[in-house]
């Protein structure tokens, strides 16, 4: 045999082995034991995942996807059993045999060698998911200590070389930092170097960067791209976001109750999908291509007619002719720590910065922005819960616009009841121990509306408005799911029947298969109850799906504020184009920019503003302010004063 | 950190002087003294009492003098080590206190770690095998710890010790070494003797903290880390040592600030009902009679116990818990 049909043959023979598939479930059936019977989660769920190639396990929670993960690694909650089929992994050290991980156990010398060393996995909560108490380095390190006999010198410039590799600034640093001194993004950088380390066959990440910011999420979808080109690893991506399988996957898994319901490659799923439920996932899912006008559907849709009653009580509000609600320079400085005896004062820190804006009776009015933009803080301040710095709260109540901040005691508790709220965690907003008649009929004895049968009767009318069964009210919260929970938080909103409701990120702790349906529900009572409200979302389609008119805000200052037709038509301040442009969209032929979401970068970068146009950066000291100035009647953007806008229009 | 330390134990002084304030006002709170108690025995008894002998000793000892000016020459005594008069055994209250303080500490101490000794293993156990039939029998057997008071475990075991053995345990040692100097044959004496006390005092701490161990660690199984632990490969083990295990530390850290007062405290009526020549039956027996110098120095001594153990569970945890260190802007 000549030299070059050797070579030749060895090609063939690694080709081959490459087209082999690095993993394969085959008829996998998981059951848990619950106190009383059992229950099937996975029932006979078969797919494959190739060499070098990404596969995304889709489906709403509960539809078996973490189970499957967890029993790929071997660490199956006790409670977890699997009862019939294989999971059949081929490390790729071994040459070329195969393992059964279903029969192998758990604990066993081989589980724990695959386990972190050929097959590792990165969680979808980056705050829990590293120890508190450990070096962020020792944590990584630990992986490759466990697995690859290095010794320390060396193990520690491996650690480094990796924490650079996923784009830690300074990694001696990170080394030696512990995980709260570090925000969401670099912690799960960090939980992606502890995966990668080892060089694993098989990285499984289970919804990544459901918990991070739209740009954070663009930069670490850009590094598990990178990481794998450069480790020629496999991905198995867990997620309920078409956006993001659009944009990784090659073969797409999808799963409902534990059978899978369709797979195949991202071309047939995406340009010829077949099952139904696949469509229906895909249409539950607020997403940027929807049209104006057109309504988003629900897995489970609730449809109740509002009760007359309710909307004679709304009728009877006085509705103020100009705006309802007007801000005006609100500022607020919050200490990071005050002057103790055991420290000195932190520098103070601008969470909320000169903003105003108008808000129009009837109007949602949406805030959009990441982490930390301060809008929660906004809204605190609007609902007086926080009291401001400088500026004013102009509030409306048909005698003409009066000053919030200046209430005094009396007025402001009759504020309250003209300004409601809708909390983001529907499971720390509801007391525990109070039924869902008392959580109800709570604010209407506070403000002395009604009590006894009367208020009994309002809080029928309230769940059954929101969907529930009238027999829910003797129940406690905890028998609720969070969608349900979610509903009531609104009931209770609504039982005053404010002027002004203010959602929080109503939607964001809450499952794909029931956000539809929450926001469908707020924008009926809305519209059928003339509400005011304000909401609030990191979630640009979420936002883009609700409100009428939106402020960007970017450390305490709205950057642009527009109409929702022509914030997305023309988005003139380059943080929004950054924030559009990090969306990712269930479209094949609508691919993100990878190359634009520099993950080398990090994300604490100060100059951030360097790339934009001079008109946009904050200014240096003494020269001009920056100012929110208008490109059309209903279109401001944050510029320099001088600057020219002309170029701005549409 | 040093810092840290220094200024906490600055902080400390302000407390103990307000809480020396404290005890002196409640001991002076029931009306007379100890020499009008003394007085109104003598006189049940149907003796005669010398007017000028009191009104000496009366004034021997301030007692005429404003309370202000008593607290303050209290409180300035204890400062360089005198800790008053006990009228009572006519001894200075260092003499009296002195031998059984340290059998105090000694019962103590061994009590502690006879606690976490047999609490650890069985918190674990019950944590990692929840809702098993170990975990159910253990649980029982800790309530019924927690629920036993300690003094019918104390006359309960004297009973069965005197049927089976034959032996009494009361008192802490052998009658021959009382007030003798330490030697090998009497801390032999002590170790034999201790072994009921130690378990009868320490039962319900350990139910106690058996229980506390097992819901913290509980808590903590679940947490997403000890599964990121699991998934890189770390034996079964280790994984529940080095990370719930340390987490869960921290409320027993956090304890230790009460559990010496406690201890201490809880041991008295045990060491009634058991003769132990420790310091618990001298303090009631001095609340009793009102000897207020001698009460007075062992609350004082308890609240600086107490004081202390606070001071040890928060640098304890400040060094071990980086959270608490890092936001509580301690370093960097």
């Amino acid at each position: 045999m000549s030299i070059g049909e050797r070579e030749r043959d060895a090609a063939a023979a690694r080709r081959a082995a490459q087209a082999r598939d690095l993993l394969r479930l085959e008829d996998l059936h998981i059951n848990i034991r619950l106190q009383r019977g059992s229950i099937d989660v996975l029932k006979g769920v078969s797919f494959r995942i190739p060499a070098g190639k990404t596969v995304a396990l889709v489906g709403e929670s509960g539809s078996g996807k973490t189970i499957a993960a967890q029993a790929i690694l071997g660490i199956l909650p006790n409670v977890a059993k699997i009862t019939r089929g294989r999971i059949l992994f081929r490390p790729p050290d071994m040459d070329g045999g195969e393992f059964d991980h279903a029969a192998e156990p758990s604990d066993g010398p081989y589980m724990r060698a695959m386990r972190g060393g050929a097959i590792s996995m990165i969680f979808q909560e980056p705050m829990t998911s590293l120890s508190p108490l450990h070096r962020v380095g020792h944590q990584v390190q630990e992986a490759l200590t466990l697995h690859r006999a290095s010794s320390g010198r060396e193990a520690y410039e491996v650690t480094v070389d990796m924490l650079r590799m996923v784009g830690f600034p300074d990694p001696k640093k990170a080394y030696a930092m512990y995980p709260i001194e570090l925000s969401g993004g670099m912690r799960q950088r960090a939980m992606i170097a502890m995966a990668a380390i080892c060089h694993p066959a098989l990285l499984i990440a289970d919804e990544p960067t459901t918990a991070l910011d739209v740009t954070i999420q663009a930069q670490v979808l850009a590094l598990l791209k990178d990481l794998q080109e450069h480790l020629s690893m496999s991905l198995l991506l867990i997620t309920h976001d078409f956006g993001i399988v659009a944009n990784m996957a090659d073969e797409i898994v999808v799963l409902y109750h534990g059978e899978v319901m369709e797979a195949g490659n991202r071309e047939d799923i995406f340009r010829r999908t077949g099952h139904a439920y696949t469509k229906a996932l895909m249409r539950a899912v607020p997403s940027l291509d929807l049209q104006p006008g057109e309504r988003l559907r629900g897995l489970w849709e609730i449809d109740r007619p509002v009760p007359d009653m309710m909307k004679r009580r709304a009728e009877a509000r006085p509705r103020p002719a100009g705006p309802i609600l007007r801000v005006e320079g609100l500022t607020k400085t919050f200490n990071v720590r005050g002057k103790t005896l055991f420290s000195k004062a932190g520098k103070p820190f601008t969470a909320v910065d000169d903003v105003s804006f108008d808000i129009r009776p009837g109007e949602c009015f949406g805030i959009v922005g990441e982490s930390g933009s301060g809008k929660t803080t906004l809204s605190k301040l609007i609902l007086r819960a926080l009291d401001p710095d400088r500026g004013a709260i102009l509030f409306d109540d048909g005698e003409g616009l009066r000053d919030v901040v200046e209430f005094d005691s009396k007025e402001l508790f009759d504020y309250r009841k003209r300004a409601q709220m809708v909390f983001q965690d529907p499971f720390g907003s509801l007391n525990p121990r109070a039924t869902v008649l008392n959580i109800l009929t709570e604010p209407l004895e506070i403000h002395e509306a009604c009590r006894g049968a009367q208020a009994r009767q309002i809080a029928e009318e309230l769940v059954r408005l929101v969907g529930l069964q009238p027999t829910s009210l003797n129940r406690f919260p905890h028998s609720f799911s969070g969608g349900q929970r979610q509903r009531i938080g609104i009931a209770r909103a609504l039982a005053l029947s404010p002027s002004i409701l203010v959602c929080d990120e109503p939607v964001s702790a809450l499952d794909v298969s029931v956000q539809a349906q929450i926001l469908n529900l707020l924008k009926k009572l809305q519209a059928e109850l003339k509400l005011t409200s304000i909401f609030i979302s990191h979630n640009l389609a979420v936002i883009k799906y609700m409100a009428d008119r939106i402020a960007v805000m970017r450390r305490g200052r709205i950057v642009e504020l527009a109409t929702a037709a022509e914030l997305f038509c023309n988005p003139s301040h380059p943080y929004t184009r950054q924030l559009l442009e990090a969306v990712p969209h269930a479209d094949l032929d609508h691919p993100l920019p990878f190359d634009h979401f520099d993950f080398k970068r990090g994300e604490a970068v100060p100059d951030l503003e360097l790339g934009w146009d001079s008109m946009f950066r904050t200014p240096g000291e003494g020269s001009d302010r920056l100012a929110l100035r208008p490109i059309s009647d209903s279109h401001f953007v944050l510029t320099r004063q001088s600057a020219e806008l002309r170029s701005l229009a549409s | 950190m040093l810092i840290y330390i220094v200024k906490r134990l600055l902080t400390a002084i302000p407390t103990l002087l307000l809480i020396s304030l404290l005890v002196f006002f409640i001991i002076e709170l029931p009306p007379g003294d100890y020499f009008e108690n003394y007085i109104a025995e003598l006189q049940a008894m149907g003796e005669t009492v010398d007017p000028h002998k009191i009104a000496y000793l009366k004034a021997e000892y301030g007692f005429d003098q404003p309370m202000i000016v008593r607290y303050l020459n209290w409180v300035g005594g204890m400062l360089h080590g005198d800790f008053g008069y006990s009228f009572e055994y006519e001894l200075p209250v260092t003499d009296v206190v002195g031998n059984r303080l340290f059998l105090t500490i000694f019962v103590s101490l061994v009590t502690i770690i006879f606690t976490w000794l047999i609490a650890f293993p069985i918190g674990i156990y019950s944590a990692t095998h929840q809702y098993s039939w170990g975990d159910y029998g253990l649980t029982f057997l800790g309530l019924l710890g927690l629920a036993t008071p300690n003094f019918l475990l104390a006359l309960i075991l004297m009973y069965l010790a005197n049927i089976w053995f034959g032996t009494s345990i009361g008192h802490l040692m052998d009658a021959q070494y009382l007030d003798q100097p330490m030697s090998w044959a009497k801390f032999r004496s002590i170790s034999e003797h201790m072994v009921i006390p130690v378990i009868v005092i320490g039962t319900a701490g350990t139910a106690g903290m058996i229980r506390r161990l097992r819901a913290n660690l509980l808590d903590e199984l679940h947490k997403q880390y000890v599964i990121t632990a699991r998934a890189k490969g770390v034996p079964p083990f280790r994984a529940l040592v080095k990370y719930p295990l340390r987490m869960s530390l921290n409320f027993f850290i956090a304890d230790i600030g009460s559990i010496l007062p406690a201890v201490i405290s809880g041991a008295e009526v045990v060491a009634i009902v058991l003769s132990l020549e420790t310091t618990g039956p001298l303090l009631i027996r001095a609340l009793q009679s009102q000897d207020m110098y001698l009460a007075g120095s062992f609350l004082m001594f308890l609240a600086a116990l107490t004081v202390a153990g606070v001071l040890i569970s928060d640098i304890a945890l400040a060094i071990l818990d980086p959270r608490i260190r890092l936001s509580g802007g301690v370093r960097r």
